[in-house]
């Protein structure tokens, strides 16, 4: 309800929200002061899985940290593997051949489609329906299946190399990537929107829900769909094009509203849009290896680097410090949810609980990437 | 009527029956229901088709220490399970289930009825307070606040069906529709009815959904948001009974829409009736429910309780009286 409310805050009472709640996800706790069952303060508190996995890149080389990575945002893993692997290219120089890059896309953007799958199936969750919760992991679960042939494994990939990837494509591949997104192309606006957006109950519960403003979004550095749907038009896609993204044809989908309507509705475009590069990218797949040439002990040159995907979630840091050593000297991470959460506290005030809780979810957010 | 001791037995023991065995495999038939919906198979391991299931979950229930957590009211937390079953399947003795099945024949069963499903609610209330757990008391204020406001409607939309019949007797409210399916309140054509009693039927079905605190009104349960509501700090046999009771308003609210607005034992096509109509009515009903529980997201509580004072509330006095007068007139 955005009727603003009168709270008081003299009559308050401290819920704990998690870190178990079936409603974080994970291990997030939200200290909430409520007034009855209005918000008068949020705290996000972290800390309930952090692994340090930035201070464990220091002690092994680079190749032993690609499996670290798909480790922290475990629903949109291979965009993290894309990332450590193209600031390591950058920092060592290495070559990439051209159809290794567009095996990282059509990859990167399976696992892309896999995670708004999964985040919408989540949402509905937050908002009380159970059923299509089943029916996007059926349309996830052929993704999977498709990624699992190629990659080896089901979630926490380590598919990327430096130099290329680990394993070419094959034919059966690529008919079974275009018959899944034939399939999810046929159940988009006949199961996913005519059964679920376009309830009456949900389109009640997340319009006008969840308002972020373009300069809160600015003020906290929230990018992805958190952003887009505030009517910033920001993609690293686009804006700051990396691997072979400039040859596909897409649009990045932006919507002002701000609320929480506004980000269901930018990621639910965006499964076509990764669906149209997908198909771009098999039709101009070209032939040739798809792992270059890397030196076997890897001892990039000293110095600072820095590369940024967009992932799932949004825009994903890598910034690596190397000293000439075959370790890196310290790796730090921006990753997207951190961003995005920190906004949850200032939003959430004056908020309902089941208010709050349906924009949480609606900020799809990741807590072992949040914590690392 | 026959007031011999062994009748008195036989309906005691049947009521039991039917309660504890609807009770328990209502479950089954959701969570098979459920599966199906959702393209799964569900329980399938106990029994045929998981049948044995309920028997099952029963016994794990049975075998779990109850516990009571410290800071809690200990009697009121005890007793508030109870006291959420005392009533549904008290209700049972005023449903006639056919002409003849019936346990009491009450001049006042509608009323009966009413009173005995508001206590359900104070039961909740108990539970949730005595729990001293902060979703728990959230849980049981949006419960009393959501009863509250659905009991209005619903006795409104009563109100019509016993201006039509003339009785607060659900027995003779079921003669009253006997005959086939034209004469059921919800499709009555005599009288200019036809006008008003199926949107009684509409109200009455929402208010009860909202009233058995299923989805998409399970404010009170409310699992993405309140935990587990009410029942957080149950376990063992304490969940169970709260479970057993849910289940068992469903069957009331099911026998009640269809002894008031589907002819109660009726035939639809003139056939011989009995109590096998009547349960197959009370059956399309309780799979309607969990149809729609399966089908929709939760909404909120200020939009459910807008709901009732804003639409419900005035639609179903604006019904009334036009029901009141439309007899006036025929």
């Amino acid at each position: 309800m955005n009727v603003p409310v009168h709270l008081r805050h003299d009559e308050t009472f401290v819920l704990n929200l998690g870190p178990q709640h079936p409603a974080t996800h994970g291990v997030l706790r939200v200290k909430l002061t409520m007034d009855g069952e209005y918000i008068v303060k949020a705290e996000p508190v972290l800390g309930y899985i952090h692994r340090m996995h930035e201070k464990l890149a220091e002690g092994g080389t680079f190749a032993q940290f690609m499996p670290n990575t798909a480790r922290m945002d475990y629903l949109h893993a291979l965009a993290f593997n894309h990332g450590w692997a193209l600031v390591v290219e950058k920092a060592a120089g290495i070559e990439v051949p051209e159809r290794a890059e567009y095996i990282r896309v059509i990859t990167v953007e399976l696992n892309r489609i896999a995670s708004h799958l999964l985040w919408w199936a989540a949402f509905l969750l937050d908002l009380g329906g159970f059923t299509p919760l089943l029916y996007a992991f059926d349309d996830r679960e052929q993704i999977i299946d498709l990624l699992e042939r190629i990659t080896g494994s089901r979630l926490t990939y380590c598919y990327m190399r430096f130099g290329g990837v680990y394993n070419d494509i094959d034919e059966e591949f690529i008919a079974g990537t275009r018959a899944c997104i034939k399939r999810i192309r046929g159940r988009l606006p006949r199961l996913y929107h005519d059964l679920v957006t376009h309830n009456i109950i949900l389109i009640k519960r997340i319009k006008d829900i969840g308002f972020i403003t373009a300069e809160q979004c600015r003020r906290y550095g929230a990018t992805g769909p958190v952003a887009r749907g505030s009517g910033i038009s920001y993609d690293i896609r686009k804006n700051e094009p990396y691997s072979v993204y400039p040859e596909f044809d897409f649009d990045v989908p932006v919507f002002d509203e701000g609320d929480s309507m506004a980000r269901y509705m930018v990621r639910m475009h965006e499964i076509e849009q990764s669906m149209r590069i997908i198909e771009q990218a098999l039709d101009k797949l070209p032939d040739g290896p798809v792992m270059g040439k890397a030196p076997k002990v890897l001892k990039p040159e000293a110095g600072y680097y820095y590369s940024a995907v967009e992932t799932a979630r949004g825009s994903l840091g890598y910034r690596l410090v190397c000293n000439g050593d075959k370790n890196p000297y310290k790796l730090k991470l921006r990753s997207p949810t951190f961003s995005n959460l920190s906004l949850f506290g200032e939003v959430a005030e004056g908020m309902l609980l089941a208010d709050a809780l349906a924009f949480m979810g609606s900020l799809d957010l990741v807590i072992p990437e949040i914590d690392r | 009527m026959e007031t011999s001791i062994w009748r008195a037995l036989l309906y005691l023991v049947g009521l039991l029956a039917f309660a504890g065995v609807n009770a328990a495999w209502l479950g089954w038939c959701e969570r098979k229901g459920a599966a199906r919906i959702q393209r799964r198979i569900g329980p399938c391991e106990a029994g045929f088709a998981g049948l044995l299931q309920p028997i099952a979950d029963g016994i794990k229930l049975m075998s779990k220490q109850l516990l009571v957590p410290q800071g809690v009211d200990g009697i009121i937390f005890r007793v508030a399970p109870i006291l959420m079953m005392i009533p549904a399947i008290t209700s049972m003795v005023a449903i006639p289930f056919s002409e003849n099945i019936g346990a009491r024949n009450l001049e006042l069963s509608v009323l009966l009825l009413f009173a005995l499903a508001s206590l359900g609610m104070i039961a909740i209330l108990l539970g949730g307070w005595a729990s001293g757990n902060k979703y728990a008391i959230i849980s049981a204020a949006r419960s009393v606040s959501q009863n509250l406001a659905y009991e209005i409607p619903m006795l409104l939309t009563v109100i019509t069906v016993v201006l039509m019949s003339g009785s607060l007797n659900l027995h003779d409210i079921a003669i009253s529709q006997q005959g086939g399916f034209w004469h059921w309140n919800i499709f009555r054509v005599e009288n200019g009815h036809f006008l008003t009693m199926w949107i009684s039927f509409i109200i009455f079905f929402i208010c009860s959904v909202a009233e058995t605190n299923r989805a998409p009104f399970d404010m009170a349960e409310a699992e993405s948001e309140l935990v587990a509501g009410f029942m957080t700090e149950y376990g063992s046999m304490g969940f169970g009974l709260f479970m057993m009771g849910e289940y068992l308003n469903i069957v009331v609210g099911a026998c009640l829409t269809a002894t008031l607005f589907l002819g109660g034992w009726d035939c639809p096509f003139g056939l011989t009736p009995g109590i096998w109509w009547f349960l197959l009515k009370i059956y399309v009903l309780i799979f309607t429910f969990i149809w729609i529980r399966w089908t929709y997201p939760r909404t909120q509580i200020y939009r459910l309780l807008n709901l009732s004072w804003k639409i419900l509330i005035p639609f179903s006095l604006a019904n009334l009286m036009v029901t009141a007068a439309l007899i006036k007139v025929f």
